[in-house]
């Protein structure tokens, strides 16, 4: 499985890139998109919505199952990638492409808990 | 000590082709190669092919054969007069529930071929074992442990197919469905899990690997359970485990076509169906919102609660589709709730199939 050294992790699968201007984008995993399978409908949050450290606040539906994606922090969401709604499949071919939602971090919120790309290898049975 | 998952001929086909193995039934089978609505695609436009060895092929042979098995099936094997015709049936408890659902194929009066279900098949055997003994019928039942079994299924089919065997060319090019032949070492059977034209081909278990390779290099694209299951509901068929049971009677599961009342013919079961009134019945639905149907999930209908079966997300359709059991006197046409995450959703109730020939029928 792909995992890249400069993202952040979850152990629910959750990909976090810090940007400059210290807001957050996320997606999920190579491994996330792989246990799930194709993916068919995607229902993204509406941007404005408060979330915490946790909350699920993405529909992930496969043909196998039903997922959901999590806010890593608490924050406010500023923008989700509607286009993708059109097109779930790219999730699968395209993971870290294709961002789910952009993420401003409370004030008193932190990325220190987060997983590194090894840790998460780990917590995910590889090396 | 972990339980050690069976493994079929051409395993180690699957391997090479990228394969996403699961366990099913206790064998260690190819979910998908890579896109299972990629391959899903493929057997509705082209062609595909789908190991199942892990199904098992029982011979019926002796002067009881025939006797045996109008005992033994729900449906009436007098129906089959050819050679090579082959019946659709459910094989049932004495409570009148599914023990299995199973093709009988006619070979000679004293020799009959069932093709069973993978996780039912030792239960399936044992039964007919018993049925066998307590009737005292002259029968000999043989499990093929020796073959291998390829499903090549698609409007392309036909033609790869006979372009493969071209010593059986005119036969597989006018093989009506329900029907089979033996072609050399192979068994040719006109009858598949798809809802499209194709064969499901019998091979020895020394000649299957090369076979898959052959079909493989002619076009047809390895498929495995994912897509299976996805072709198989849009064509309107039930999956034993989860739309009948043994605990369900075939005229609550979409199934009283296969059950053959119309003679004085004894059955195991008949006398349980017939003494029970039917309150349920099976239904298509289609959820015209966003969103997937699935298994278990509830359904609120003006005659009361029911449930999904089967469900999934149709690739030829684009939308969710779901076979459900759900109280008589809702028609087609009428709107039920399912239960989808918590929210309460509309589906239409349509009649089965939902695709036929690669085409909605919606």
């Amino acid at each position: 499985m792909t995992i890249p050294a400069d993202l952040k992790y979850t152990e629910s699968h959750e990909w976090i890139r810090t940007e400059p201007d210290g807001t957050l984008t996320i997606g999920i995993t190579d491994h996330a998109q792989d246990a799930l399978g194709d993916l068919v409908f995607i229902e993204l949050p509406e941007v404005g919505r408060t979330v915490t450290a946790k909350e699920n606040c993405v529909v992930l539906e496969s043909v196998k199952a039903a997922s959901d994606a999590y806010a890593p922090v608490a924050g406010e969401i500023i923008a989700v990638n509607t286009p993708l709604t059109d097109s779930p499949e790219t999730l699968n071919s395209e993971p870290y492409e294709s961002w789910l939602f952009k993420l401003k971090p409370a004030a008193d919120s932190t990325t220190g808990g987060l997983l590194n790309a090894s840790d998460y290898a780990l917590s995910i049975g590889e090396r | 000590m972990p339980d050690v998952l069976k493994r079929t001929p051409l395993f180690a086909a699957h391997q090479t082709a990228g394969a996403k193995l699961v366990d099913f039934g206790g064998w260690e089978m190819p979910l998908h190669y890579g896109s299972q609505i990629d391959e899903h695609h493929a057997v509705r436009r082209h062609a595909g092919m789908f190991d199942v060895s892990h199904m098992r092929a029982v011979e019926v042979h002796g002067a009881g054969a025939a006797a045996f098995l109008r005992q033994t099936v729900a449906n009436n094997i007098d129906k089959l007069t050819t050679p090579g015709r082959a019946l659709y049936s459910c094989m049932l408890n004495p409570e009148g529930g599914v023990i299995d659902d199973l093709i009988i194929y006619f070979l000679t009066p004293t020799h009959y071929r069932l093709v069973v279900n993978a996780g039912t098949a030792e239960k399936d055997i044992a039964w007919l074992e018993a049925l066998r003994l307590k009737g005292a019928y002259e029968v000999v039942l043989t499990p093929r442990y020796d073959v291998a079994m390829i499903a090549v299924q698609g409007p392309q089919a036909r033609r790869i197919v006979g372009e493969m065997l071209p010593e059986a060319a005119t036969a597989i090019a006018a093989m009506k469905p329900f029907n089979s032949a033996t072609v050399g070492e192979l068994f040719v059977a006109c009858t598949g899990y798809t809802g499209e034209d194709g064969f499901e081909i019998i091979v020895p278990n020394a000649q299957a690997v090369i076979f898959w390779e052959r079909l493989q290099a002619a076009g047809v694209s390895p498929c495995g359970l994912g897509a299976r299951d996805t072709l198989r509901l849009e064509a309107g068929m039930n999956l034993y485990g989860q739309d009948m049971t043994d605990l369900t009677s075939p005229l609550e599961s979409g199934l009283a076509w296969t059950v053959d009342l119309k003679t004085e013919r004894d059955f195991v079961g008949r006398k349980a169906l017939q003494a029970k009134p039917v309150a349920m019945q099976m239904v298509g639905l289609v959820l015209k919102a966003p969103g997937v149907l699935r298994a278990h999930q509830v359904i609120h209908t003006t005659k009361g609660t029911g449930e999904i079966t089967s469900g999934t997300f149709s690739p030829t359709l684009s939308q969710s589709i779901a076979l459900a059991r759900i109280p008589v006197g809702i028609a087609v046409g009428d709107t039920v709730q399912a239960e989808v995450r918590g929210k309460q959703l509309e589906c239409l109730v349509v009649k089965i199939p939902f695709v036929r020939n690669g085409q909605s029928l919606l």
